[in-house]
């Protein structure tokens, strides 16, 4: 008998599945790739077989304009891989489509989480515990000065804002895949029903979003629209476009920006934002610790982010982890 | 302290003058003495406590969380009291009320290092994150949102209606929280009584002459002195040295506070004698004498060593009399106040005092011809003040005009271009240029030797935005380096020796004179041409 989980090996591209000649989240382009989510660090194109959820395969559809390979699975779903390794797709509360997945090979478990949150988003079901031996986390804001606070609070403060405003705009820098609908989502959520104006790069990701059925209320086009049609309203840009050129053809812009970087000061103040919101769609630091200790797995693999800290969490805990120091994962917009 | 840390928080973000004058006006009404006062004081830097420093945070937060963990996150957010802010664990259970502004300078105050690591954690165990922020940064002092005392003033003016003259006069006379400012700007009662105090009187300041030509039947002119301008206070005893802004710098200038020993406001420049601006270092008489960089030397000290005391005293060229042995002369035309100020100088010591020389000229073109031939580096241009003009704060129109001399103009290379901020942030339009360190036909480089972001039209600055977006080399964050292509013609007003700079020299004022669009980079001035201007 093999020596326990030789089936998974974790090398700078990704984590290999052993038997299965399969990788989580490559970043490069392999074979057969097991996608977590649509994000362009965790899935890029060129795959032979690509294995993720619908909503997956549509985002990456709509960004390498190919189906090539698409193998969709459904959360609760499993698929029977190469090698008699099992893959469950389990949801992960980051994006649309975003999934953990739960490896089973001779009697051990592997979870592999890609990016997630605990808090509740409308646009995406919720993450859901799953035990395992090795369990497989990112640490995106692994550090304790990182703490969420509630949305309806930061949606609270946009419409403040906005309300005190009425001749001005308030831009809001969101990534384009995920955080732009989520606060789209929360800001219905919050009985704002105005339309929305988007930056021309949002729009086709918002309509992938309606198709899977996520309302998010009147959308409009910057472009298509006069200076004074927008006084008083909110557009939703990609961070890039924050200072950028374009933004002169907005009434008097109050810049925002939606990111769990936003709660250090000088973060927002070197982005040149008034208005920062403390949203993120990953874990804060609670829920990264609190996540580690429900699922109680027998040791930690920590894929992307601030590790130092979250491994000095573990040893003061008395729990095993290592750091995978795996290339090419980014946050600078989270 | 929650409205306090709100507004801090505010105030780091907005970037825009008006709106933070807006905020703090807004702040100024709504909260009660003595929170505003305190929180003025803060603002403005005018608070300290001395048993709460940077590593008193340090030390408590280290006793309550994992030093590692500490470190790691000291590292990632850069500033001690936001991290601790961060980091203090949340009590358990009920919570008392937060602190108010006024308990908590009251709780400092009453600290010591000893009992500072046991009376801090009772205050922060009653505020959240944002006010544990607010409360660090007013215990450690240095808030750093860009609050200037002016601007403060101004806000507080707006905020009550009041005139800022006023408010300068009456602010010096009050220690925070400044409840008698409070009590008459809000509640409509009596100024506070300054007639014994050494206090500072607003300036009275002039407007560029630009096109204006004046008659000298009504004005006179005198030598405008590049040093720098005070006023000197004498009042029951005590003498205070105030700078432009209204700052007490006594204690950087001991030796004029012992200079003046009787009733008086004088208004004047101050300079300091040293390594010699073409003239003669004892020359006690006018001209030469005063060394700006032996002047830079001395500024921002809180004390002053004996040697440099020795090496570069301070004395001032007197412009004008406010008040003296306990008249006001303000009202006084200035012709009448020039008598007086004429009348009072054997009173005072020759060493540290003399007076700025009325120049005599014929007619304006005359005047125009002695200013162009001026040869003292310590000379900045010409002041035309009218005759019969009484001592009014601040600008007012007609009375008082500076004619500057003509700036000196060199052409440089366009290196670098970083946004503005405000109504400017989507814009290019602050610029690094550079000159040659040799002939740049034979390999010579660029050195940057100065930064500029005005000078140009609306226009001029949307094309210069272009250019630098479409020749961009590198990108570091807001800064962009261009590739050499477009040469300005920068004028400034002085260049001196600077260590902190890679060229070895410092320009005052550089601004865009014009964009030499039709000037090939290679032709741009050398290094040595600026040096050649140096005077320190
Ligand atoms: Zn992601
Ligand atoms: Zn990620």
């Amino acid at each position: 008998m093999a020596a326990p989980f030789s089936w998974i090996r974790p090398e700078p591209h990704g984590v290999h599945v052993v038997p299965a000649d399969a990788w989580i989240d490559p970043s490069k382009a392999v074979d057969r790739a097991l996608v977590t989510h649509g994000h362009a660090d965790h899935a890029r194109g060129g795959h032979g077989q690509t294995v993720a959820t619908p909503e997956t395969l549509a985002i990456m559809e709509l960004r390498y304009n190919t189906r090539d390979g698409a193998t969709p699975v459904e959360y609760g779903e499993t698929i029977r891989l190469k090698g008699g390794v099992d893959a469950t797709y389990i949801p992960a509360g980051h994006v649309l489509g975003s999934a953990q997945i739960l490896l089973e090979h001779a009697g051990e478990r592997v979870v592999i989480t890609g990016d997630y949150k605990r808090r509740a988003d409308p646009t995406c079901p919720p993450f859901q515990v799953t035990p395992c031996d090795i369990f497989i986390t990112e640490a995106t804001f692994g550090l304790p000065l990182f703490s969420h606070p509630p949305i309806a609070d930061e949606m609270a403060k946009l419409l403040d804002r906005l309300e005190a405003h009425p001749d001005r705009c308030v831009l809001v820098g969101a990534y384009a895949l995920g955080k732009a609908q989520r606060v789209i989502a929360e800001l219905r959520a919050a009985g704002h029903s105005q339309p929305i104006y988007l930056h021309g790069a949002m729009e086709k990701m918002c309509r992938l979003y309606e198709e899977f059925g996520v309302d998010l209320g009147e959308l409009r086009l910057v472009a298509d629209h006069e200076k004074d049609d927008m006084r008083g309203s909110i557009i939703i840009s990609p961070p890039s476009a924050l200072n950028d050129r374009w933004s002169r053809r907005l009434p008097d812009p109050i810049t925002a920006m939606a990111s769990g970087w936003m709660r250090v000061r000088q973060r927002a103040r070197q982005r040149n934002v008034e208005l920062p919101l403390v949203i993120s769609d990953h874990a804060d630091w609670e829920e990264l610790t609190r996540t580690i200790q429900e699922v109680d797995p027998h040791e930690t693999w920590i894929t992307h982010g601030r590790e130092e800290a979250l491994l000095r969490w573990h040893q003061l805990h008395q729990r095993r982890a290592r750091a995978l120091a795996m290339v090419g994962y980014e946050d600078e917009d989270d | 302290m929650e409205a306090f840390a709100a507004l801090i928080d505010a105030l780091i973000y907005t970037r825009s003058r008006n709106e933070k004058l807006r905020l703090i006006a807004e702040y100024l009404r709504a909260t009660p003495d003595p929170d505003r006062g305190y929180a003025l004081a803060a603002l403005t830097d005018g608070l300290d406590f001395k048993a709460v420093k940077s590593s008193t945070i340090r030390n408590l937060l280290k006793e309550r969380v994992d030093p590692v963990l500490w470190s790691l996150s000291r590292d990632f957010v850069g500033d001690t009291a936001e991290t601790a802010s961060f980091l203090w664990p949340e009590p358990v259970g009920a919570v008392a009320q937060p602190p108010t502004v006024g308990e908590a300078v009251d709780a400092l105050s009453g600290m010591t290092r000893a009992n500072a690591m046991v009376e801090l954690p009772r205050l922060l165990d009653r505020l959240d994150s944002a006010g544990r922020y607010a409360f660090f940064k007013l215990a450690t002092g240095g808030m750093r949102v860009g609050v200037s005392s002016r601007l403060a003033k101004v806000a507080f003016a707006q905020a009550f209606d009041v005139s800022v003259d006023d408010v300068e006069e009456y602010w010096h006379a009050l220690e925070p929280p400044y409840g008698q400012l409070f009590a008459w700007g809000a509640d409509g009662e009596d100024p506070p009584d300054t007639a014994n105090m050494p206090l500072f009187k607003p300036f009275m300041l002039a407007h560029p002459l630009e096109e204006t030509v004046v008659d000298l039947a009504d004005f006179a002119a005198e030598w405008k002195w590049d040093g720098i301008r005070v006023q000197l206070v004498h009042v029951a005893g005590e003498t205070r040295v105030y700078s432009r802004s209204g700052d007490d710098i006594s204690a950087t200038f001991p030796e004029m506070v012992t200079a003046l020993d009787f009733p008086a406001v004088l208004d004047g420049e101050l300079l300091v004698r040293g390594n010699v601006q073409g003239g003669d270092a004892n020359d006690l008489t006018q001209g030469g004498a005063a060394s700006f960089n032996a002047l830079q030397q001395r500024l921002g000290r809180k004390t002053v060593s004996k040697k440099m005391l020795a090496e570069s005293p301070a004395f001032v060229r007197l412009y004008d009399v406010l008040s003296a042995d306990g008249e006001d002369l303000r009202s006084l035309p200035w012709q009448q106040r020039r008598q007086r100020l004429e009348q009072l100088l054997p009173r005072l010591p020759d060493t540290h005092f003399d007076l700025s020389k009325v120049v005599e000229a014929e007619d304006f073109e005359q005047l125009a011809q002695i200013r162009e031939g001026t040869r003292d580096d310590a000379i900045e241009g010409l002041m035309l003040k009218r005759r019969d003009s009484p001592y009014v704060a601040g600008r007012k129109t007609g009375l008082w005009y500076k004619w500057k001399r003509d700036p000196l103009l060199i052409d440089c290379v366009l290196m670098y271009a970083q946004r503005g901020s405000g109504k400017r942030s989507s814009f290019y339009s602050d610029y690094t240029f550079g000159c040659w360190d040799g002939d740049p036909d034979q390999g010579a480089e660029l050195l940057p030797v100065g930064k500029a972001y005005s000078g140009f039209t609306d226009a001029e600055l949307k094309k210069l935005d272009k250019i630098v977006r479409q020749n961009t080399l590198n990108r570091f964050g807001p800064v962009r380096e261009v590739e050499r292509t477009l040469v300005f013609e920068v004028a400034f007003d002085s260049v001196h020796s600077s260590k902190r700079h890679k060229s070895g020299l410092a320009m005052r004022f550089p601004r865009i004179h014009r964009i030499r669009w039709d000037k090939p980079v290679h032709e741009a001035d050398r290094l040595e041409t600026l040096r050649a201007l140096i005077r320190d």
